[in-house]
């Protein structure tokens, strides 16, 4: 049950792009097309949870028990490009097939700030799931599934967009974010759910 | 180029947010009102240019293939040291800020003009490149947070300029707010542009 | 100087020296900025346990006990009565996350006044719980008759306008203080007797 509440409050109520503004720059950068939206939301759930696990896991056993908890954020940061680099190199080797459809997205990902965010944000002061490595994956699974669920509802409504004739100046990434506004306000009805 | 056109080209014809697109996160995020959009941008500020100048004066110790985590890590060093002393001396703001200052590190701006300015080109210009930027980053987030503080809490700078029960739009300190206000305010950019 | 050549050595080399002197940096300039972040964070305890204390009696001692997950801080007048507790409560139900408040609590079991010390809930929205005239609909009730619940929920606690998660957490909140010092009001008036 608590999982479900999890899930439900990450991906609709607390929606990482829409409620949260992480990840915005992946989100209007590779919305354009629904196949790049769905690739995104791919690899972003797969390195999310990656991410999040070893980062809690290091600060957890080596910063905190070394009194650096200072260092986190160049310690994460450089987790996760490595971890993304690694992952690149892996899927390459094992599964071709993945690789040519994730390839594209995952050096993006390194400074996608939804990574760096959810997992400086497991570890912080004020996170209720912290004290649970368990909990704390499934949060940081239910984050990136919001992620790529918003990607790709938004790409659909922008290749609608693309074919009207949207008022001078507001062609292009005006008329996006203000699409995307409105799709914020839906998701705020979501509010009470939890 | 000149010294003085290195400085105000990220004011405004490349201003990063308004004309580039970059770093749109923070934009959205810490713009609920001016103070608070200022205070970012200002940080942001400081980690652009120090990062410029170290970066710039490494940039033949760096191995071309290992420059990105080379930069990484100083910019990355950069946000903690702004990160502990705005814990430590400006703590109300470092609260409401919150996650968005280690943020700094993965926004675009940064690492781009790391990448695009500084590994290139002399200590001096690479100062001036990263305060214009910073301060064009700054500009467009205090017009933003102005603008969503005097619409969706009737004040400014924090000073109340509506009667205390008066209804405000209080959409525009939400989210969905600022995803309309920056789509607007880049439309109107985009409209001025084209007169002039 | 010359470019360096991307040889294994060379990156390696640079990759260590920066992140080594990035570490040392980042480590003195912690040390230099630690006791103002620490002093910042007691001002702030000290601050609020002063300002939900406030009464007619001036604090003359104060000491804290931390039960369970709370922490009591409690003040004595100069003859050594027991004046109130300033309870550090939390609730992990915002909808920002958690929040914390201090919460005066007196001797006879009345609410004397709420603050609060941190929170991240939506601004213009649930972060309107630090407004004094919301939260001093708190101040001088009684938690035996006054049910700490928001009005949606049967309670006498009205909620913020279109926020009642945040009014929910803080709600919550106060009556884990209030219960807290229930259970332990005896031990520390006697608390007082033996100093």
């Amino acid at each position: 049950m608590k999982i479900i509440i999890i899930l439900i409050s990450t991906i609709f109520v607390n929606n990482v792009i829409l409620a949260q503004f992480l990840g915005i720059c992946p989100f209007l950068g590779t919305s354009k097309k629904t196949s790049t939206a769905v690739g995104m939301g791919a690899a972003v759930i797969f390195v999310l949870v990656l991410a999040t696990l070893v980062t809690y896991l290091l600060n957890k056993y080596v910063l905190v028990t070394h009194g650096l908890e200072f260092l986190q954020t160049i310690a994460f940061i450089l987790v996760i490009a490595a971890l993304v680099q690694m992952v690149e190199i892996i899927l390459k080797k094992i599964s071709p097939a993945l690789y040519t459809a994730l390839g594209v997205f995952l050096p993006l990902i390194t400074t996608n700030c939804c990574v760096l965010g959810v997992s400086l944000k497991v570890v912080g002061e004020g996170f209720i799931y912290g004290n649970n490595v368990g909990e704390a994956i499934i949060y940081a699974a239910g984050i990136a599934i919001g992620f790529a669920v918003a990607l790709i509802i938004f790409s659909g409504i922008r290749e609608h967009i693309d074919l009207m004739e949207a008022p001078e100046g507001t062609k292009g990434t005006p008329i996006a974010l203000i699409t995307a506004g409105i799709l914020a306000l839906a998701f705020m009805g979501f509010g009470g759910l939890v | 180029m000149s010294n003085w056109k290195t400085f105000t080209k990220g004011l405004i014809k490349e201003n990063p947010i308004l004309v580039l697109l970059l770093g749109c996160c923070p934009t959205l995020a810490t713009t609920t009102s001016a103070i608070n959009g200022m205070s970012m941008g200002l940080a942001t500020t400081f980690v652009l240019i120090m990062s410029n100048l170290v970066i710039s004066l490494l940039k033949n110790f760096i191995p071309d293939k290992v420059r990105i985590p080379c930069f990484i890590v100083v910019i990355a060093s950069f946000v903690t040291v702004v990160q502990l002393v705005m814990q430590a001396y400006v703590p109300d703001i470092y609260e409401t800020l919150g996650l968005f200052i280690p943020l700094i590190v993965v926004n675009c701006i940064v690492l781009g003009r790391a990448e695009a300015f500084a590994s290139k080109n002399p200590v001096w210009p690479s100062i001036l490149d990263g305060a214009g930027m910073g301060l064009g980053f700054t500009f467009a987030l205090t017009i933003l947070g102005s603008i969503r503080e005097i619409l969706g809490s009737g004040s400014i700078f924090n000073w109340r300029f509506l009667p205390e029960d008066a209804q405000t739009i209080l959409v525009f300190v939400l989210a969905p707010g600022a995803f309309i206000a920056l789509g607007y305010l880049i439309a109107i950019v985009n409209r001025l542009k084209r007169t002039k | 100087m010359a470019k360096k050549e991307s040889t294994l050595t060379n990156m390696l080399i640079a990759l260590m020296v920066i992140t080594i002197v990035s570490g040392g940096v980042l480590g003195f300039i912690y040390g230099l900025t630690k006791p103002a972040i620490d002093k910042v964070e007691e001002n702030k305890n000290i601050k609020a346990i002063n300002e939900v204390l406030k009464t007619d009696v001036a604090i003359a001692t104060t000491e804290s006990v931390v039960i369970e997950d709370l922490t009591y801080n409690l003040a004595y007048d100069a003859e050594g009565n027991f004046i109130g507790a300033a309870v550090k409560t939390y609730s992990k139900n915002g909808f920002g996350g958690k929040i914390e408040l201090m919460v005066g609590m007196l001797a006879d079991g009345v609410i004397n006044k709420v603050s609060v010390l941190s929170q991240a809930e939506t601004p213009g929205l649930g972060a309107n719980m630090v407004n004094e005239k919301w939260k001093s609909q708190f101040d001088g009730k009684d938690p035996k008759n006054f049910i700490l619940k928001v009005k949606k929920d049967g309670g006498d606690v009205d909620a913020i306008t279109a926020a009642t998660i945040s009014s929910r957490a803080v709600s919550e909140a106060v009556k884990r203080a209030a219960d807290g010092f229930e259970a332990n009001k005896d031990q520390f008036m006697k608390g007082g007797d033996n100093e």
